[in-house]
């Protein structure tokens, strides 16, 4: 095998999956983490999303990596609900509350969700998930309305709308809180 | 243009993603029409208060190291973890790694010299034939599309024209017994040719300055693309222009 290049190609593939691939794993971990139930599904949600990837590197056909990866990790968090029913996505006022939701508060933590970072997540995690999914990719991941597009299997056009409304419908949920 | 749908539109225009045309229409609607001039302005002061890095999550340690176990070790890992287990071989297996080193070397090395030569010829006949551009257009939305159905990617072709850079267009070229793309650019009277092959597994490269034949060429790797920037600029003003191209292509 020594100083056959299609074998040091093939030994080198993990290596260069994992120089384009890796960097994006928190950017993975965010998306899994609005779209499974819990922390340990999320863990392996994007876990089986790396290994999948890997699999089917050969078919990766160049320019950025990150929506192919978020794309990939969308179906696999669509299978496992698909399977198993853990996911929150689909559904839109289930009775289990998303983790970011403290189910009792303590004075600490009620102040500390006043805080926006906190009390923002809790209410994208309120959103219908195909709402949610699109301000994750494009306020968390940056992702442009192309990439987006490719990551939720639709037309550009599907992408505005749906993103302006979800934005519509975050605001009116932050101000209907502060108003209280 | 109507309210209905400027309440979609001003999304995509906050996030700079309408043409010119259309961005001038949808500000002119909302130039003329109090409801969206409020809409917008709320839409704005709301994305203001929404900070995306309070809302990352960071993968935690264990994750990454538990992804890295699952995929293949690099081939000398494997190797020396197996020479361990049968000490004998230690020694020839390690003569043999370094051996494919070389060779890998030399090869990389060889190919690396020799598509840089492919790509300078290329560069030289487009001056030579007057055969520049396959479609001459300044403007980027009219360069782009045209590479569609033409290259199995989708080249980046980015106007500089304000930073200095004029786009002239772009052609359909064949390098390294592929077709590439070459997007055309001038600086004064010298033109840059920009040449883009997919490289799709390829990692991201830093760019590197090399002269050959009297030209200089700058070439990286970026977004699974193999790029060339070619021209008889000076080093100075083709790193120039690789910055700004690569600082674009990021936005």
């Amino acid at each position: 095998m020594a100083g056959d290049p299609a074998d040091w190609n093939d030994g080198g593939k993990a290596e260069r999956f994992k120089a384009l691939a890796l960097p994006h794993l928190d950017a993975v971990y965010t998306l899994a983490r609005y779209l499974m139930r819990g922390s340990a599904e999320a863990d392996d949600a994007v876990q089986e999303c790396y290994l999948r990837a890997f699999r089917h590197f050969d078919t990766f056909r160049g320019g950025p990596i990150k929506p192919w990866l978020l794309a990939i990790l969308r179906n696999v968090c669509h299978g496992v609900y698909a399977s198993g029913g853990r996911l929150i996505y689909g559904d839109s006022g289930e009775a289990a509350a998303p983790i970011w939701r403290e189910a009792a508060e303590t004075p600490e933590q009620t102040m500390l969700r006043s805080q926006s970072g906190d009390k923002l997540r809790r209410l994208l995690g309120d959103l219908p998930s195909e709402f949610r999914e699109v301000i994750v990719l494009r306020e968390i991941n940056e992702l442009s309305y192309r990439d987006i597009a490719t990551v939720i299997e639709a037309p550009i056009g599907t992408v505005m709308s749906r993103l302006a409304r979800a934005r519509e419908m975050l605001r009116k949920a932050w101000l209907a809180e502060e108003g209280t | 243009m109507n309210c209905d749908d400027a309440d979609v539109l001003m999304h995509a225009l906050v996030d700079g993603e309408l043409d010119a045309g259309h961005a001038r229409e949808v500000e002119a609607h909302i130039a003329g029409c109090a409801r969206c001039t409020v809409k917008l302005r709320d839409m704005r002061d709301f994305r203001a208060a929404m900070v995306p890095g309070a809302l990352r999550f960071k993968a935690p340690a264990g994750l990454r190291a538990r992804i890295e176990g699952k995929l293949p070790a690099a081939p000398a890992a494997v190797a020396s973890r197996r020479a361990v287990v049968k000490g004998f071989a230690l020694g020839a297996t390690v003569s043999a790694l370094a051996a494919s080193g070389v060779l890998v070397m030399v090869m990389r090395t060889d190919d690396e010299r020799r598509v840089l030569g492919e790509m300078v010829s290329a560069h030289l006949r487009s001056l030579q034939a007057q055969h520049l551009t396959d479609v001459q257009s300044s403007d980027q939305h009219t360069v782009k599309p045209w590479f569609n159905g033409r290259l199995d990617v989708a080249p980046p072709v980015i106007d500089l024209t304000a930073q200095g850079f004029t786009l002239l267009g772009g052609r359909l070229d064949y390098a390294d017994a592929k077709p590439v793309a070459a997007i055309v650019y001038r600086r004064r009277v010298h033109v840059i040719n920009l040449f883009c092959a997919p490289a799709p597994a390829a990692p991201r490269r830093q760019a590197k300055m090399q002269s050959l034949h009297g030209f200089n060429v700058r070439s990286w790797t970026e977004n699974g693309l193999n790029l060339w920037a070619i021209s008889d600029i000076s080093p100075d003003e083709l790193t120039e222009f690789g910055e700004k191209f690569e600082a674009a292509l990021r936005q």
